[in-house]
């Protein structure tokens, strides 16, 4: 009772207490379960289940004063009162809805009623219907048969209009030159006619269609054979003639000569340009440039068309084929253009032409895969990067050898203008300009080699650039050829034009001689090094070392200078053999001074000393020979001498100086006159008075001598002795020379009576 | 030959002309002249046994001077022409003349060789090449293969060709020519080919070697300085009619084709001395 007079304001509680009930009644049980019952078992509550007004009233007894029961009774009372009042107004809410609730239902079972009795009226409309539908079709049948076969046959009558129309149609198309519609429209005929060719109509139409369309073939014959129209329209043509039938075969022949004709056209062009191209003056670019525009771009139109048009029905061979002798044409006439570009000023512009010659062939490569033509294109570029590196090798031979004749004319210059051997104090810095001269060169030419890498350039990743152009070419065939050259046309100066008079000036040779030892020493292993890292070469196959470079450089210096010895010492012994054989020895006077020719001996000894001194080290002497030498010389020309000489020039026993020098000659070293020389100028000098002395000798021993001749000899031998042991390695090579010069004088005398080395000493000081 | 012991023959004298006894064909024998200044000199008549590996000499004396070149008739064993050098008071010259070995030099000199130098026999004078108009000889060359009538003789710069008469007693000059060109040109020795019938020279004057055609007496041919130095001596291939081999003071030997001048054939270096080469022995190619 307690829930159900629980007036509106303790809502929560009450609404609590029946949401607990739906809960309990629902089988859930919820966390505050336990609290609400510990609250709902207290009887004192006076909203809880277990309320009991006994416990509650003696509590309020218990515990309140009687103010506060007073109180409580009244505040109880007003909740009583409006508790009732709110139980009134629900019941009162609920006895209308109540009401209103009846008065519906009532209302739907009376609108229930009607609507069962519109749906049988409903169905007997529908029965009505179907009945009448029923009697409808079966009425409508045979007409729509009718009509159903009367649009077949109109279909049919267009058509046959269409057959009808069509060679007039075929007519004005023809007329029209509206070839593509004609055959269209001809195609769609087609296989009708040849259906119903039996019947005569038909066979007429199909008759006079022919001819039209024959007609129409020999148009598009006519016009293809023609030839003056666009690739384009010449594909399209071909196109038609193929949906006309036409044996593919023959068009794709006859459409392949006529490609062939407006491309060699093409190729003419190129070829009057090649003609022209002294006259005109066009650069191998443009003529490139040309040739890719007009021959290779039209040759990859026609193979696209051709593409288009036959390769379902043709092999490719047909193609390739074209393609082959029409791309070996153009090849040769760009080998030959590649060829005429003999300049190697720019190499820039060679290689930019290839580059795009090259490239434009990818396009083929991408249109016809297994083509020859680009890897034919490739091995041009190839041979002409080979070509290249050719003239670039024979560009750098005549460089050198125009320094070389530059260097020829420095050399001379001075020496007009002043007039004397030692004037040449450029020869240091001519070698270093000549040498820097060559060094620029090659690596400006490296440089332009260098350009056929370049990372931008379609080809130069081909294998053949990669590899073999980089250590075959560059390494082997420029760089390595370049130096062999060198040392090569080194030794040509030693073989021909040594025999040959001398043409070559010593200087020079000694020069290059100088050159070739720095090569061995430093500049060789410089440039390959220079050139192995510039093209990154990766040996594959051998290469020269730079060892054996060396090796044959230093030869030629070797050569060079031992043929510089040899000219000097023929220069030398040119003015001894004259002296010696112009002279009538027999009938000279008593010498006075020392001969001219003894002195310009000795003065071209001194500057060929000059002139090898600027050029090549000291050298060593043997040790004997150092500030005592004076001395020793002394000692020589007075005791030695006499000691030596004193028997031979008795007349008394000449078995007995024959004996004296032969054992002289069996103790003392043999003497190896055109030995070779090392690279020093000490080596240099003993070389070349060695030679100079012993003609000297072969000479004295082909003349007589009167008594004064001989004295003549010894006054000149004693100079020489006196002037030129400071030049050699050895003095005592040029004591006995001398020595054996004196000795075979005496021995070649009519009348050996020597003069006194005291009076010999006073003519020699006197000079 | 290579396992026999080299044999050695020495002379007293020094000693620059050699020669082969051309008309010899069954022994092998030279001919050497001798140099000296103040002894008379000699001829020495060297015979090879190559049988039994020794040499056999005779000494002929040759009072007119020192050799400086010998030649033998190829005609005649006994005839040989001499360059030598006379002295007279304030000149030398040297002359050239033909000489006929006496007749006994063969016997007496086998009986006792060591007496022969002891009293050697004297060469009988067949006339002298008369050339006081032309100057010193070089050399004389004898007609190859011919019959011991014609010789040639080298004299400065002229080239002389002789005609023997009479037994060779009369020598006439029956044609010359003569080397023109800068300075004193001096021909220093020269070879008859054996090839052309005959009809070439060569000669060698300085560092040029020269042919002459003898029927025109004109020169066909000129190697400018074929060697570096003098050229000392040259020789043609008895075998290859034009090729032609040269020694030079440049310590080369080298081997030309005449028809190709411009480069020899071959050039060899070996050597480190100077060429002292008289006679190039004919058996190279």
């Amino acid at each position: 009772m307690s829930s159900a007079t629980t007036p509106p304001d303790s809502d929560p509680t009450g609404r609590r207490r029946v949401h607990s009930m739906l809960k309990l009644y629902y089988g859930l049980n919820e966390e505050g379960t336990a609290a609400e019952q510990a609250e709902s078992l207290d009887p004192c509550d006076i909203n809880g289940p277990h309320f009991d007004p006994e416990v509650y009233l003696n509590k309020l007894r218990k515990e309140c004063s009687l103010g506060e029961l007073m109180d409580h009774e009244s505040c109880m009372v007003k909740q009583i009162r409006s508790l009732d009042s709110d139980m009134q107004t629900l019941v009162y809410e609920n006895y209308n809805k109540f009401i209103s609730a009846t008065d519906t239902i009532r209302k739907m079972k009376n609108d229930f009623k009607k609507m069962e009795d519109e749906m049988d009226c409903l169905s007997a409309n529908m029965a009505a219907i179907t009945e009448f539908s029923a009697r409808i079709s079966g009425t409508l049948q045979d007409q729509h048969a009718q009509i159903t076969k009367l649009s077949g046959v109109h279909t049919l009558l267009r058509k046959l209009q269409f057959l009808f129309e069509l060679p007039a149609r075929l007519n004005k198309c023809l007329e029209l030159q509206a070839y593509a519609q004609a055959v269209s429209a001809h195609r769609r005929a087609r296989c009708v006619l040849q259906q119903y060719s039996h019947m005569p109509s038909f066979r007429g139409i199909q008759d006079d269609c022919h001819v039209i369309m024959e007609q129409l073939a020999q148009q598009l014959r006519q016009k293809f054979r023609d030839g003056g129209s666009s690739a384009k329209d010449l594909s399209e043509c071909v196109e038609l003639l193929l949906q006309l039938d036409e044996p593919a075969e023959e068009l794709c022949d006859k459409f392949l000569s006529h490609a062939q004709s407006r491309l060699e056209a093409d190729l003419q062009g190129l070829e009057v340009e090649l003609k022209d191209s002294a006259v005109t003056d066009t650069d191998i670019l443009e003529f490139i440039d040309r040739g890719c525009n007009e021959f290779v771009s039209s040759l990859c139109l026609v193979i696209a068309s051709y593409q288009e048009l036959f390769i379902n029905q043709m092999a490719n061979g047909k193609l390739h084929v074209f393609v082959d002798t029409l791309a070996a044409r153009y090849f040769s006439l760009v080998e030959q253009r590649i060829q005429e570009e003999k300049g190697v000023g720019d190499n820039s512009l060679l290689v930019r032409a290839l580059d795009r010659f090259h490239r434009r062939l990818q396009a083929i490569t991408k249109l016809l895969p297994g083509s020859a033509v680009p890897s034919h294109g490739t091995e041009i570029v190839v041979r002409a990067a080979r070509e290249r590196i050719k003239q670039y090798l024979s560009a750098l031979q005549t460089f050198y050898h125009d320094s070389l004749t530059d260097v020829r004319q420095a050399l001379a210059a001075p020496r007009l203008a002043v007039g004397g051997a030692n004037a040449t104090p450029s020869l240091p810095e001519l070698l270093t300009s000549l040498s820097n001269f060559i060094l620029n060169q090659l690596k400006s030419v490296l440089a332009s080699v260098h350009l056929f890498t370049a990372k931008d350039i379609t080809f130069s990743n081909k294998p053949y650039f990669k590899g073999e152009f980089c250590s075959q070419g560059v390494r082997e065939g420029l760089v390595v050829s370049f130096i062999k050259f060198i040392c090569q046309s080194s030794r040509q100066y030693c073989e021909s034009a040594g025999d040959r008079g001398g043409s070559t000036p010593p200087a020079l040779l000694l020069l290059l001689s100088r050159l070739c030892l720095d090569y061995e020493t430093s500049t060789i292993s410089y440039i390959l090094t220079l050139t192995d890292e510039q093209f990154l070469v990766q040996h594959h196959t051998p290469v020269t070392p730079v060892t054996a470079l060396c090796a044959e450089a230093r030869e030629a210096a070797q050569k060079l200078l031992n043929h510089y010895v040899k000219v000097q010492g023929l220069i030398i012994s040119q003015m001894l053999r004259k002296s010696v054989e112009t002279r009538d020895w027999v009938n000279t006077i008593e010498p006075r001074n020392v001969r001219a020719v003894m002195k310009r001996v000795v003065e071209d000894t001194t500057s060929i000393d000059v002139q090898v001194g600027l050029l090549y080290e000291e050298g060593v002497r043997k040790a004997h020979s150092s500030d005592s030498s004076k001395r020793t010389f002394s000692v020589y020309s007075s005791s030695r001498q006499q000691i030596r000489y004193a028997p031979s020039y008795t007349p008394s026993a000449p078995m007995d100086t024959n004996l004296l020098s032969n054992i002289h000659k069996l103790f003392s070293e043999r003497i190896d006159i055109f030995s070779p020389v090392e690279f020093n100028k000490v080596s240099v000098l003993t070389g070349i008075i060695k030679i100079s002395l012993k003609t000297f000798l072969e000479c004295v021993r082909l003349r007589t001598f009167g008594r004064y001749g001989l004295q003549q000899i010894q006054v000149d031998c004693h100079y020489l002795q006196m002037y030129l042991w400071r030049f050699v390695s050895d003095e005592n090579l040029v004591h006995f020379l001398l020595d054996e010069i004196v000795g075979s004088a005496a021995h070649r005398c009519l009348d050996p009576s020597p003069m006194e080395q005291s009076v010999i000493e006073v003519i020699c000081e006197r000079g | 030959m290579e396992d026999d012991a080299p044999v050695i023959y020495g002379l007293e004298f020094q000693a620059r002309a050699l020669t082969a006894q051309t008309a010899e064909t069954d022994a092998i024998r030279f001919l050497v002249g001798t140099q000296s200044l103040k002894f008379d000199n000699q001829i020495h008549i060297i015979d090879f046994d190559d049988e039994n590996n020794m040499i056999n000499k005779s000494v002929l004396l040759h009072d007119a001077g020192e050799i400086w070149h010998i030649s033998g008739s190829p005609a005649e064993k006994a005839v040989l022409t001499t360059c030598y050098s006379k002295t007279s008071e304030s000149r030398v010259l040297t002359c050239a003349a033909v000489w006929r070995m006496p007749p006994e030099w063969e016997s007496g000199s086998h009986e006792s060789p060591d007496d022969s130098s002891n009293n050697p026999q004297t060469l009988e004078l067949l006339c002298h090449l008369d050339n006081t108009t032309h100057g010193s000889v070089a050399c004389v060359l004898w007609e190859p293969m011919g019959d011991g009538k014609r010789v040639i003789s080298l004299a400065e710069n002229h080239v002389l060709l002789w005609d023997l008469q009479e037994s060779s007693t009369k020598a006439t000059i029956s044609s010359s020519a003569t080397l023109e060109g800068k300075g004193q040109l001096k021909f220093t020795a020269g070879k008859w080919s054996p090839h052309h019938n005959s009809t070439q020279l060569a000669t060698a004057n300085d560092t040029a070697i020269r042919g002459w055609d003898l029927r025109s007496m004109s020169q066909i041919y000129c190697i400018e300085s074929a060697h570096g130095q003098l050229v000392r001596d040259l020789d043609f291939n008895p075998n290859k009619q034009y090729y032609l081999a040269s020694c030079g003071d440049d310590c080369k030997v080298k081997f030309w084709d005449v028809r190709h001048i411009n480069e020899p054939v071959k050039c060899l270096e070996e050597h480190s001395h100077c060429l002292q080469c008289h006679m190039i022995l004919q058996k190279s190619f």
